[in-house]
């Protein structure tokens, strides 16, 4: 292509411009500087000494050292149940809505719903349910099944497990549809040609819809992944910066949030700190992606 | 288009459609008892907690409605998500002529620059952004946060319509350039008319997670009459620790007005926050 001439070089540019600046001042710039702020000793918001390493080795030592460790394994757990469980439960309920059973748009619109709303009110509804004294299911729990006590939120052995759950409420629909669209997109003769060879309905799942889900999959399983490690709303909402109860609902980036801003516990920040915990968590979810991202597209060719 | 249904009836369809009223029950069930107890004292709650109130008195949202300025909240999530989407569309759309129409120098490493923004994510930010617009003056400013959500979902904008008007027919384009049309015309007579349900998905797929992001403005924000829902919904609660009822009318007013547009455009709403997940 000849190069084009100067007035439609002038009209390119003003056309790429405003969206390029806006990203690199308010997204660009701010990203290259995040990776810097770990190198520096911070005083509250304004930069101190330059410290090279000093923050990432204290992060790899006590008491920081079992902190991190420890929200990295409530990420790495959300991670795996959301993974199995959620996916699998969009499978399931995907393939039913696969076969266009009548109400099949309702069933989509009400499996959609969670999904649009913020997680501030997912968590705050499921918060008023579970109440120690007044929530509906602790009353039900207590009146009906008989329990001595029920408050799942406020016991660290099972707050990360209610909380997870919570998620799933939330998310499911997403990953369904992500499903139901792989599903429809293969065509029907390959289906109907099965039936006619004698295929039955298991046969037709595992050996055409499955391997066919492929890239579907791939796409999931990538954005699972992403959210579990980066997993910060629920958490937050339901036990604050500390992640209570006993720091059972602890994510990666509870405690960049913590160290940055600080919590009601201790209002003295380490930016420098928190700033390696953020680069640390990206380095995780950027390494993660790629990886699995190649491995699973790798299988989907076989496939 | 065949049914590939089973049978109807079998045992197996009928498992797969009790597994889809199950579900639907999960979902909805939660959400109604919100509603419901939004009607109710909180002795009533606690005699009763899954019946019917007793008389479908707004008390509690009349009480929510006075105390939690609920309404600055919806306008200032309204003016926030708006602002921000004004230009992630007008920006998004102009970038995506360009990069999908034209070839020029730097065409490949602006597009690489776009799609390295969709990898960032929002927690790497936070600091650097927060001490950036202090420095701006443009910290605890509605028109700060607006600035920051839309460079946040122009790549993804930008992204979506280079893809759009990419596929394009070129004729059209050469018809216009022969009658004598000029750059900006061809673009917004033209070509914008013809991608306008696209930009319909991008203004989802971005207005959703500002809409509901509380992250930036509990940072970003501290004046209590620029707080957004999310945000304002948190400071209610903290202030009606043990009023069940009004609690559940505050999360239901807060839930409202998205679930509102909700119930009018679904399926709109379900393939734009798909579309970067589901090819078509």
């Amino acid at each position: 292509m000849s190069s084009p001439p100067l007035s439609r070089t002038l009209w390119i540019a003003f056309f790429v411009a405003p969206a390029l600046a806006l990203m690199a001042i308010f997204m660009l710039a701010p990203a290259l500087a995040a990776f810097s702020y770990a190198l520096y000793d911070w005083k509250a918001f304004s930069r101190g000494d330059f410290v090279g390493f000093k923050h990432f080795i204290r992060l790899a030592e006590p008491p920081y050292r079992g902190m991190f460790l420890a929200a990295l394994g409530h990420n790495a757990i959300t991670f795996l149940v959301k993974l199995t469980i959620q996916n699998g439960i969009a499978l399931l309920i995907a393939y039913a809505l696969y076969q266009r059973p009548i109400g099949a748009r309702f069933f989509r619109g009400t499996l959609f719903l969670p999904v649009i709303l913020s997680l501030v009110i997912v968590g705050y509804l499921w918060q008023l349910f579970l109440h120690p004294l007044f929530g509906p299911i602790t009353l039900f729990m207590m009146d009906i099944v008989g329990l001595e006590q029920f408050a799942p939120l406020g016991d660290s052995r099972f707050a990360l497990a209610t909380t997870i759950l919570m998620s799933i409420w939330r998310n499911v629909g997403f990953p369904t549809i992500v499903f139901l669209a792989g599903m429809n997109a293969i065509p029907d003769e390959i289906i109907k040609a099965a039936r006619i060879d004698g295929a039955n309905d298991w046969q037709i799942f595992r050996r055409i819809i499955l391997p066919n889900l492929g890239p579907a999959f791939t796409i999931i399983v990538i954005l699972t992944f992403i959210g579990a490690f980066e997993w910060f709303d629920l958490p937050f909402v339901i036990g604050g910066a500390t992640g209570n109860p006993a720091n059972s609902l602890d994510t990666m980036a509870l405690m960049f949030f913590r160290l940055s801003f600080g919590d009601t516990s201790s209002p003295v920040t380490d930016v420098g700190l928190g700033g390696a915990v953020s680069v640390v968590l990206f380095a995780i979810v950027l390494a993660g992606s790629k990886f699995g991202a190649d491995y699973l597209r790798k299988r989907e060719v076989k496939a | 288009m065949i049914t590939r249904a089973l049978k109807a009836h079998t045992p197996f369809s009928m498992l797969l459609m009790g597994l889809l009223i199950l579900n639907t029950v999960v979902v909805l069930a939660p959400l109604g008892v919100a509603v419901i107890s939004a009607f109710k004292t909180t002795g009533e709650i606690m005699a009763s907690p899954f019946a019917l109130p007793s008389a479908w008195a707004f008390d509690n949202f009349v009480k929510v409605w006075s105390a939690g300025r609920f309404d600055r909240y919806i306008l200032n999530s309204i003016i926030v998500t708006l602002g921000a989407e004004i230009i992630i569309l007008v920006t998004s759309a102009m970038a995506g002529y360009a990069l999908g129409r034209f070839k020029f120098r730097f065409h490949g490493a602006i597009y690489t620059l776009i799609l390295m923004g969709l990898m960032v994510p929002a927690k790497l930010l936070l600091v650097p952004l927060f001490i950036q617009l202090k420095a701006m003056g443009l910290l605890n400013s509605q028109f700060g946060l607006i600035l920051v959500y839309a460079a946040g979902g122009i790549p993804a904008g930008v992204f979506i319509m280079t893809g759009f008007f990419r596929a394009l027919p070129d004729a059209l384009e050469g018809a216009a350039r022969i009658d004598g049309a000029g750059e900006w015309t061809i673009f917004s007579r033209i070509m914008l008319p013809l991608v306008r349900p696209q930009l319909a998905i991008v203004a989802i797929y971005t207005a959703i997670p500002i809409w509901n992001d509380f992250l930036f403005p509990m940072v970003f924000l501290s004046s209590p009459e620029l707080k957004t829902i999310p945000q304002g919904l948190s400071v209610f609660f903290g202030e009606h620790a043990v009023d069940m009822g009004a609690l559940f009318a505050g999360l239901t007013l807060a839930a409202l007005p998205l679930v509102l547009v909700y119930l009018l455009l679904s399926e709109q709403f379900i393939k734009g926050l798909t579309a970067g997940a589901v090819k078509g």
